[in-house]
């Protein structure tokens, strides 16, 4: 107990050092003393089960999970934030901490079967793919056709100005890494991004940090539509209840597919404690059956390229929005579309 | 010691050079590879930083751009490498990384220029343009360098120079393989002239007249000339050796004349004596000259047989009938048992061979006692037998005394030459059969028996 907190006052005062908020916090206390320090954008109800899962084949280790945003995992671990493992669902910044030499390395057989998509330089490991969806409420669209393309859905949303006043909710890409990733990806991709985001951006969006909140408030009817949601929580929650009153679609002419990805930072200690975790967390990835995890295998991302959304490449262009000048650019686009006063 | 075989020799050489070509063709794949490696990374790293360069703009008095996608996409092409890129306006800098090296020399505006540095602990390859915006009071150097790790060239070209130290092998072995079988073409004339030089027979010294390649002309035409000259050599001292036979018999028949003459005249008995010892001492010089005769004869007809039927039994009853008048000085017997047996060969040669052994038998046997000739055949062989009963061959080993001027252990006080066994044996051997001497069942006597080939 001394230990867990001794671990707690460490991991407080490297919070305080590196300058990050804490969303939630957890300790596992195993049999010794080794403490596994990991730092996760994915909440701890998702995360639960793979940490128990892992202490019970090492049941010595302690585990302390720390759940914080994506860009503040980001600055803490540039900051020389002390942590053993980094998990995040923001690509770009992961890759940018594995580019610029915040990572170090780890080479397993587990790692190994990983396909070339997934790994890079043997300092990032994808271990899900998951995509972003579009969650509505059943309720609220009642006599309305369900939109299968962008097309679709920027017709709808001119024809029921007043339906959906006030109703839509995305991520604001400002703050959410997650967010800013989905939105540049899609930008990219599609030119209805960009007419979708003024159509939203005339019926005053409601603007979110992360995707839980956007899924609760559809499911209690305060959003009609929640634009770019993280598809294995929208799924996590709606298998826990909603009685169809929550209904998710997949846009058909592009789909963004984001690969939640692990680092051990180059501060970490517990190298080979975390490495282990590594391996189980790409063992899962390449399992065949979804099984009752949390979170979705690679297996359908590794699917996508023959329906022509694959997983968002991990590779050096993921830098290219994460430039300040083109980040500025972009959100002055953004901005410019969405907050039409 | 012997030397190295040239088939060897020369396997090893084309070898060596093999291997030789192997290693320098492996050296300059993998050169050649990484250099293509890097030039293509330096391409793809110049286009990058060209594309970025293209979006540079002013607006405002300020110098604007925004980093293309492809312009970093196009970067994961080579391999996971790490990327880092710098944008200065001047001495400010507008984005990307503060510490990366700056380029070493100043570029012209507009053209690519390329440096090796390190960063962060790895080496990097950097590409660097520059170009002129105009932004506020006058044109401002604004330079774009985008740089990479060099993993993936250097994996590239390990790998292709695996590939070529594989293919280099290879072509190593099939070279080797080669080699031997083109040493043992060029070597083969040589074979099969000594082949066909070790299957002529001991007497055969005609030239070779065989196509040989140029370079074996020398050692054929050499090989020739020697064969030649030996030739010329053995038939020389078979001309000296037959004229100074015939030389030397001329004047011992006038020596006999004259001492028979004198044995007539004279009275006295101890002359008498005297006078047939020398007689019977010419007669055996002459003899011995007579057997040099045959042995040149023998030698010079062996080199080139005639080849006529001759019946063994004729030969056997003309031979006897012209040696019966010596047999009869000393009351011996001749007997011929024959049956016909036609055998292909020399008849001056054969009856050669026979009369000298019959006077051997003769000159060997005790008075009064019978020498038996028989002819009869067994199995593919005909078969001459003179059997006599003198003192038979003696102690000694019985094939020696077939050898030159070699004569039994047991021979006193008779005088001979030692060339009667020699001619027989050298005549049945150019006929391709045998002469077989041995002691008579009894233990007292000899039977020698020429065996030949039946026609």
């Amino acid at each position: 107990m001394r230990h867990a907190c001794l671990a707690f006052v460490l991991t407080l005062w490297a919070a305080l050092a590196a300058a990050y908020e804490v969303e939630d916090h957890r300790l596992y206390p195993g049999t010794g003393e080794a403490v596994l320090r990991i730092v996760s954008t994915a909440d701890l109800e998702v995360f639960e089960p793979y940490l128990l899962a892992y202490q019970a084949s090492r049941p010595a280790l302690s585990i302390d999970y720390t759940v914080v945003s994506s860009a503040d995992l980001y600055r803490a671990l540039r900051g020389g934030a002390a942590f053993d493992l980094a998990l995040s669902s923001a690509m770009d910044l992961q890759f940018r901490l594995a580019n610029d030499g915040f990572a170090r390395p780890h080479r397993s057989d587990a790692t190994a079967a990983l396909p070339d998509w997934a790994r890079w330089r043997d300092l990032i490991f994808a271990f899900t793919a998951e995509p972003a969806v579009v969650v509505l409420s059943t309720e609220r669209f009642a006599g309305l056709t369900v939109p299968e393309t962008r097309q679709d859905l920027i017709t709808l949303l001119r024809d029921h100005p007043d339906r959906f006043r006030g109703a839509v909710g995305t991520y604001d890409v400002r703050d959410s890494g997650l967010g800013y990733l989905f939105a540049t990806q899609e930008a990219r991709s599609t030119d209805a991004y960009w007419r979708l985001s003024e159509v939203m951006g005339r019926l005053d969006p409601q603007l979110y940090c992360c995707s839980g909140q956007m899924i609760d408030d559809v499911t209690e009817g305060r959003l009609a539509l929640a634009y770019n949601v993280l598809g294995s929580y929208a799924a996590e929650r709606l298998a826990r209840d909603s009685g169809g009153r929550v209904q998710i679609l997949r846009m058909q002419d592009y789909a963004n597919v984001m690969l939640r990805t692990a680092i051990i930072p180059a501060t970490a200690q517990q190298v080979e404690a975390a490495g282990g975790l590594i391996d189980m967390l790409a063992r899962l990835g390449l399992r065949d059956a979804p099984d009752d995890w949390p979170l979705p295998p690679l297996g359908q991302g590794g699917d996508a390229p023959f329906t022509g959304f694959g997983p968002i490449r991990l590779g050096p262009a993921l830098m290219v929005y994460l430039d300040p000048l083109n980040r500025r650019a972009f959100l002055t686009e953004w901005e410019n579309a969405m907050e039409q006063r | 010691m012997r030397s190295w075989s040239i088939g060897r020799r020369l396997t090893l050489l084309l070898a060596g050079v093999a291997a030789l070509l192997s290693v320098l063709s492996w050296g300059m794949v993998t050169s050649l590879a990484q250099q293509a490696a890097e030039r293509t990374q330096d391409n793809v790293l110049a286009a990058s930083a060209t594309t970025i360069a293209e979006t540079l703009r002013s607006e405002q008095g300020e110098v604007r751009l925004e980093l293309p996608y492809s312009a970093f996409s196009m970067l994961g092409a080579i391999g996971q490498d790490r990327v880092f890129y710098r944008v200065a306006a001047g001495p400010d800098l507008l984005t990307g990384y503060e510490d990366l090296p700056a380029p070493a020399g100043l570029a012209t505006p507009g053209a690519v220029s390329f440096d090796t540095d390190t960063y962060g602990g790895e080496e990097i390859r950097m590409a660097t343009i520059t170009r002129l915006v105009l932004a506020g009071p006058g044109p401002v150097p604004v330079t774009v360098s985008v740089a990479q790790t060099r993993n993936g060239v250097a994996r590239i070209s390990a790998e292709l120079s695996r590939t070529a130290a594989l293919l280099s092998v290879a072509f190593f072995v099939v070279a080797v393989g080669l080699s031997a079988f083109a040493a043992r073409a060029s070597l083969r004339p040589l074979n099969e002239i000594a082949a066909a030089v070790s299957r002529r027979g001991p007497s055969d010294l005609r030239p070779l007249r065989r196509p040989a390649p140029q370079e074996l002309e020398p050692l054929l035409s050499s090989l020739n000339r020697l064969m030649d000259r030996l030739g010329q050599s053995i038939r020389r001292s078979e001309d000296f050796i037959a004229e100074a036979a015939h030389r030397v018999r001329t004047p011992l028949a006038t020596v006999r004349t004259q001492a028979e003459i004198a044995l007539r005249t004279v009275g006295d008995e101890t002359e008498k004596h005297r006078l047939r010892g020398i007689i019977r001492a010419v007669d055996e010089s002459s003899r011995s000259a007579g057997q040099l005769l045959d042995h040149a004869t023998v030698a010079f007809r062996a080199e080139d047989l005639s080849r006529d039927p001759v019946d063994l039994a004729d030969l056997a009853v003309q031979t006897a009938a012209a040696l019966e008048p010596t047999a009869a000085m000393k009351d011996i017997r001749l007997r011929v048992e024959a049956e016909p047996a036609q055998v292909m060969g020399d008849a001056v040669l054969l009856d050669n061979a026979l009369r000298n052994v019959l006077d051997n038998a003769i000159k060997y046997s005790p008075e009064d006692t019978t020498v038996v000739l028989r002819v009869d055949t067994q199995g593919r062989e005909a078969r001459l037998t003179i059997r006599d009963e003198g003192p038979g061959l003696g102690d000694g080993p019985v094939e020696a005394l077939t050898e030159r001027f070699r004569r039994g252990a047991n021979t006193g006080g008779i005088v001979g030459s030692g060339l009667g066994l020699t001619i027989a044996r050298d005549v049945l051997q150019a006929h391709g059969g045998r002469l077989h001497l041995q002691t008579a069942e009894e233990g007292k006597g000899t039977c020698v028996t020429l065996a030949l080939p039946l026609s």
